[in-house]
């Protein structure tokens, strides 16, 4: 099962590799991690997507980057009201005549284009990963010359 | 912040906030990385205690946190200096024993340059350290010191490396510095909820047969008072752990044995038929619980324990609490309920206890028998002496025939197993604890990887009894090839032995050898009344196993080689 764990950590070197390190140590299988700054200067919001065979394994992942000095908060939002997001930038072969269908493709995911070359353009789409996984089905078909996607993040939704 | 006084470089800083922090003794090597530092020790100030090899200064350390509950201070140089502590290091995390090591480091240009004695130190302690720094500017060192002894010390103990680049010891301090310890996301949970201590003491007023299995956190916790006093007072015997092993005294009526691999029957049945088990500061480790689904069946269990991590970690738990075993056994005491009855059930155990102890061949008077050793060992010291084992079959006989008295008394590399562990925590022990007697029990195959710690003890006057049985084999090795390899044994039987009397005699130190069974007792109790350092080589059976023994996987009832008295 699928869940989204993300933790807020002191902004210091060396506090991802603990992070990875007690993941990879108890055999968690990450399927996505991504890191960045947050609205305080010292903190980092690191957001995991993991793998797991169940919540008790869940729990004891959170328990074990908690017990990390420099982990502050740890949190499994998989079931709490959350946003998430992801971004993907896709490179697709597509000769002239194909470009104006693939616009008509985008423009449900409300993806962009955002380079373009002779032979290929390179799109944009951001969303939760189902729906960037739905659109990479979708553009399949043109040849995927490359692609890069960011890893989940997110955190809660604000209280209503 | 605290103006900088301008004259003090980063090592003298560093001295000066370990005096601050109590440090009596360091326990350490040189080298390169840490010349500054031995320049600002050689001032003196604090005690330095030099081992052989960096893994003795670790395990000495370890000796002495673990008797003393104080931390031990280490002091390795980089790169090579720095992997022969790991070992030890690692040791200290399984046992969640509190040491601040601080590792010498090629200066900070050179870091990551593969410089001439350079290993990458923080990746390396990463994963066997409670947590590790790297000092960047000479500022930050008190504040870093004094974070790194509150967390060594508080919450589950455990190790912290300060990873100290040489010019960041040497340039001199000229910035206003922090002492204070910033450490806003460490809250270890100290006291219990107090519905958890309700709901925990509503299970025990209606169970009939309960249990306490208390391991290394209550000694950590200072608590063996507090759970006497809870146990007579509600009447729920106790089981131990290795590493709990004198949290209550062997000879008490409640006293059941240690459970797991080489526990007792009496315990391990205990362990299997009661319908409350109260967890007090154990991990259910592999060797207490090989099968956790088949681990107290009929069983509530409780589990207390400082990091929240542990629970549910092996065995489900019903009522966890969070929460130091002292602070948690205070509150129970102060919940009231009615004492269960439980004569019935201390009946049965009481009953068990006097069929199934545990036992050996005693009729057999051709060869010295190991377990002997240790009961002559008991009687001569009283049960009173500070023990200090290695790993192997000796450790596991010394855990189930010596009469262990109180906390602190068992020295032992539990979670690890490390071999070679003996000698050198046995003198961080003594160092630790000078007033009381101090005996290490070691094996021949253990005994040669430390061995040359042995310089030590008279250097610093350290008065150490050293027992080696010597089984002519790594005897527990042996043991599994015997019983699970069909006898193979593959590398596990000495060829050569060196003279271990003569060893003494190179180090000035008092040795003998003990063949003659009749004789041992005597023998044993001349050499215990003289004073000083001695090395007693005892020639034992060469074909013994540790007995009874639960084999891997197998729940705690599947005992083989019970002897019904
Ligand atoms: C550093 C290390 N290497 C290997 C082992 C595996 N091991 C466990 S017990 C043992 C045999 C110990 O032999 P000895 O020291 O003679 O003690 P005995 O079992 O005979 O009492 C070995 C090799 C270990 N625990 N530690």
């Amino acid at each position: 099962m699928k869940r989204i764990i993300t933790a807020c950590v002191n902004n210091y070197s060396g506090v991802l590799n603990r992070v990875t390190g007690v993941l990879n140590r108890r055999q968690f299988n990450i399927e996505s991690i991504s890191v960045g700054p947050t609205e305080a200067t010292s903190i980092s919001r690191i957001t995991i997507v993991l793998n797991v065979a169940s919540l008790f394994e869940a729990e004891q992942v959170t328990k074990q980057l908690n017990k990390q000095i420099d982990v502050i908060k740890v949190s499994d939002i998989t079931d709490e009201p959350h946003v998430e997001r992801e971004l993907a930038l896709i490179k697709l072969n597509t000769p002239a005549a194909t470009r104006a269908e693939l616009l008509s493709v985008m423009e449900p995911f409300r993806a962009n284009i955002i380079d373009v070359g002779a032979k290929t353009v390179v799109v944009q789409v951001t969303g939760t990963s189902e729906k960037i996984d739905a659109f990479v089905d979708v553009v399949r078909a043109y040849g995927i010359k490359q692609m890069a996607r960011t890893g989940v993040t997110g955190f809660l939704r604000s209280s209503k | 912040m605290i103006e900088a006084t301008k004259s003090e470089n980063g090592s003298q800083l560093l001295l000066r906030t370990l005096k601050k922090q109590g440090v009596e003794m360091i326990f350490g090597y040189p080298g390169g990385a840490v010349l500054p530092l031995y320049d600002a020790l050689y001032d003196g100030g604090i005690p330095h205690i030099l081992a052989r090899h960096e893994q003795g200064a670790l395990h000495a350390a370890e000796g002495y946190a673990k008797v003393t509950g104080k931390p031990g201070v280490v002091i390795v140089t980089s790169g090579p200096g720095a992997t022969n502590a790991i070992t030890g290091i690692a040791d200290a995390m399984s046992d969640s024993l509190p040491l601040v090591v601080f590792t010498g480091q090629v200066a900070t240009p050179g870091i990551g340059k593969d410089a001439f004695q350079e290993a990458d130190v923080m990746g390396l302690t990463m994963p066997i350290t409670k947590n590790n720094y790297q000092v960047r500017d000479s500022k930050d060192l008190p504040r870093m010191i004094n974070e790194a002894f509150q967390i060594a010390t508080t919450g589950r103990k455990g190790p912290v490396v300060i990873d100290l680049p040489k010019d960041i010891s040497l340039v001199k301090i000229s910035e206003k510095y922090q002492e204070t310890v910033d450490l806003p996301s460490y809250q270890p949970t100290v006291e219990p909820n107090t519905l958890q201590i309700q709901k925990m003491m509503t299970a025990l007023a209606a169970a009939k047969k309960p249990v306490i299995l208390a391991g290394a956190g209550v000694i950590h916790g200072e608590a063996s008072t507090e759970l006497l006093v809870f146990a007579e007072k509600y009447n729920v015997p106790i089981v131990n752990t290795l590493l709990g092993l004198g949290t209550i005294s062997s000879v008490h009526e409640l006293f059941l044995g240690m459970g797991g691999m080489h526990g007792s029957y009496t315990a391990n049945m205990a362990l299997t038929e009661c319908d409350l088990l109260l967890n007090i500061g154990s991990r259910f480790d592999d060797r207490l619980a090989s099968a956790p689904k088949d681990f107290a069946p009929n069983a509530t269990i409780v589990h207390i324990d400082i990091d929240p991590a542990e629970i549910g970690k092996v065995i489900e738990t019903a009522i966890p609490i969070v929460a130091d075993a002292k602070a948690a056994l205070k509150k129970a005491l102060n919940t009231p309920i009615t004492p269960p009855d439980t004569q019935e059930w201390r009946q049965q155990n009481k009953a068990r206890k006097a069929q199934y102890p545990f036992s050996y061949d005693r009729e057999n008077t051709d060869e010295i028998k190991p377990q002997k050793v240790i009961e002559i060992i008991g009687k001569l010291t009283n049960g009173e002496a500070i023990i200090v084992t290695d790993v192997g079959q000796h450790q596991m006989w010394t855990a189930q025939f010596y009469p262990f008295r109180y906390a602190h008394q068992l020295v032992t590399s539990g979670g690890l197993g490390t071999m070679g562990y003996g000698i050198p925590a046995g003198i961080g022990a003594k160092l630790g604890a000078p007033e009381k007697e101090v005996v290490v029990i070691v094996g021949d195959g253990g005994f040669q990887m430390t061995n040359q710690e042995l310089a030590i003890l008279n250097e610093y006057g350290v008065d150490l009894k050293i027992i080696i049985l010597n089984n002519q084999s790594l005897g527990m090795v042996r043991q599994w090839q015997e019983k699970f390899h069909n006898e193979r044994r593959s590398e596990s039987v000495f060829r050569t032995q060196p003279d271990f009397v003569k060893m003494a005699e190179a180090y000035q130190i008092k040795g003998s050898r003990l063949a003659n069974p009749a004789t041992l007792e005597q023998e044993l109790t001349t050499i215990f009344a003289e004073k000083g350092p001695a090395l007693i080589e005892v020639l034992v059976s060469t074909t013994e196993h540790v007995l009874p023994m639960i084999a891997p996987g197998s729940p705690n009832d599947q005992m083989i080689g019970v002897v019904n008295r």
